[in-house]
């Protein structure tokens, strides 16, 4: 029970993270909780079909399918990321000023809940279809019992860690808060990217010196707590191929670059008296 | 030429990007079976690029899982599969079946 709770555990562990940094991420945003909740549930059930089609994924495109539908879906929660991030450099202030409850309900998160639903649910996808493939097995050869008693201690663990990260985030000052979770996301986004990249590599899409660029597992070990958490938070991984670090600040300075030129843009219009009250009062 | 050395940094990206992923230099077989690999110690050639085929001859999936060889690949039931390594450094390799830990387990030894 115990290796059934671990393995579940670690693939909830990294889903819990995501979702509590979008959770936190989208504090102000009305109707949040609605379409994160409903980007959990898409993403179980999208397990669900991906777990029962895994074999017919897998022999698309000569048996690279799984890489490439894999590698694509990180692609999509990467651009999505990557444009909430933008977009928060403009707006972050007056949700900012909603989460205190000044000023009236900001609607403009609307369109921007819809990309976090994306993102979250396929965040649940990837880690939940192995989940259940597992899990499946696991109540084959060990029995129901065993599987729902394993599965559902890793899922709380996993759960638990979560809800400690969003805790512990929406503690953050406010002038803080928005950098911190910026920050977060912007991780999320390169490690995803050189999740992807670490993909094509193992298909054979992209090919590579097959040397790691560097090992730190000496130092930090992958499968230890701290190894799991580091992965989930920045995409630490002991023995990266060159060309997966070479994807992951690739998209660390690509948005950066446009946060900044979104920044400064908003900068030179900004004329909106509403925001601005926000502002003012924020800044006391 | 000017252009040539003024992109110098660029070349260790298009070797990178632009290595024939085709060019397999020679393919090795592993068998899952009973939750175990067969062989549980495969002897490979350092420096090549290697394509190593995956065959799942159990009714359950499997998952190759390896942090040395930096690999991850589920494996449905009864079914072939295939992850493209190397070229490896001179080494031992540790990988395991992570849906069945406990007993699939093996080393890869690049030599």
């Amino acid at each position: 029970m115990f290796s059934t709770a671990l393995i579940v555990f670690r693939e909830v562990l990294e889903a819990a993270l995501i979702v509590a940094i979008l959770a936190a991420a989208t504090r102000g945003i009305s109707g949040r909780g609605r379409w994160l909740l409903g980007g959990v549930a898409l993403g179980v059930l999208g397990s669900a079909l991906v777990a029962t089609g895994t074999e017919v994924i897998a022999n698309l495109a000569s048996g690279i399918g799984q890489e490439l539908f894999n590698a694509s879906v990180l692609s999509l929660a990467v651009v999505m990321l990557a444009t909430h991030n933008i977009w928060m450099t403009t707006h972050g202030r007056a949700l900012a000023a909603d989460a205190q409850g000044i000023g009236s309900a900001v609607r403009l998160g609307e369109k921007k809940l819809a990309a976090m639903l994306i993102v979250v649910a396929i965040a649940v996808l990837r880690e939940g279809a192995e989940t259940v493939l597992f899990l499946y097995g696991i109540s084959a050869s060990a029995g129901t019992g065993a599987m729902l008693a394993g599965g559902l201690t890793g899922l709380l663990g996993g759960v638990a860690c979560g809800y400690f990260l969003y805790t512990g985030l929406v503690r953050i000052p406010l002038k803080l808060f928005f950098k911190a979770t910026s920050l977060l996301i912007l991780l999320l986004a390169a490690s995803m990217a050189a999740q992807a990249v670490g993909l094509l590599i193992q298909a054979g899409v992209i090919a590579d010196s097959g040397v790691a660029l560097w090992d730190t597992s000496a130092f930090l070990r992958e499968d230890s707590l701290p190894g799991m958490l580091a992965h989930g938070l920045t995409g630490y991984t002991a023995r990266p191929a060159a060309a997966q670090v070479f994807a992951y600040f690739t998209t660390l300075v690509c948005i950066i670059a446009a946060m900044k030129l979104a920044h400064r843009l908003r900068r030179r219009h900004r004329h909106r008296p509403t925001l601005s009250a926000h502002q003012v009062r924020l800044s006391h | 030429m000017q252009t040539i050395v003024m992109h110098r940094w660029l070349f260790p990206l298009i070797a990178v990007f632009a290595w024939p992923a085709a060019a397999a230099d020679m393919d090795l077989r592993l068998v899952i079976e009973n939750h175990r690999f067969v062989p549980a110690e495969i002897r490979v050639p350092s420096g090549k690029r290697l394509k190593l085929l995956l065959e799942n001859r159990d009714a359950s999936a499997e998952e190759f899982d390896s942090y040395e060889l930096n690999r991850e690949k589920v494996i449905p039931g009864n079914s072939n599969s295939f992850v493209w390594i190397g070229p490896l450094k001179p080494g031992r390799y540790a990988f395991v079946g992570e849906f069945n830990a406990a007993t699939a387990r093996g080393t890869l030894i690049a030599e």
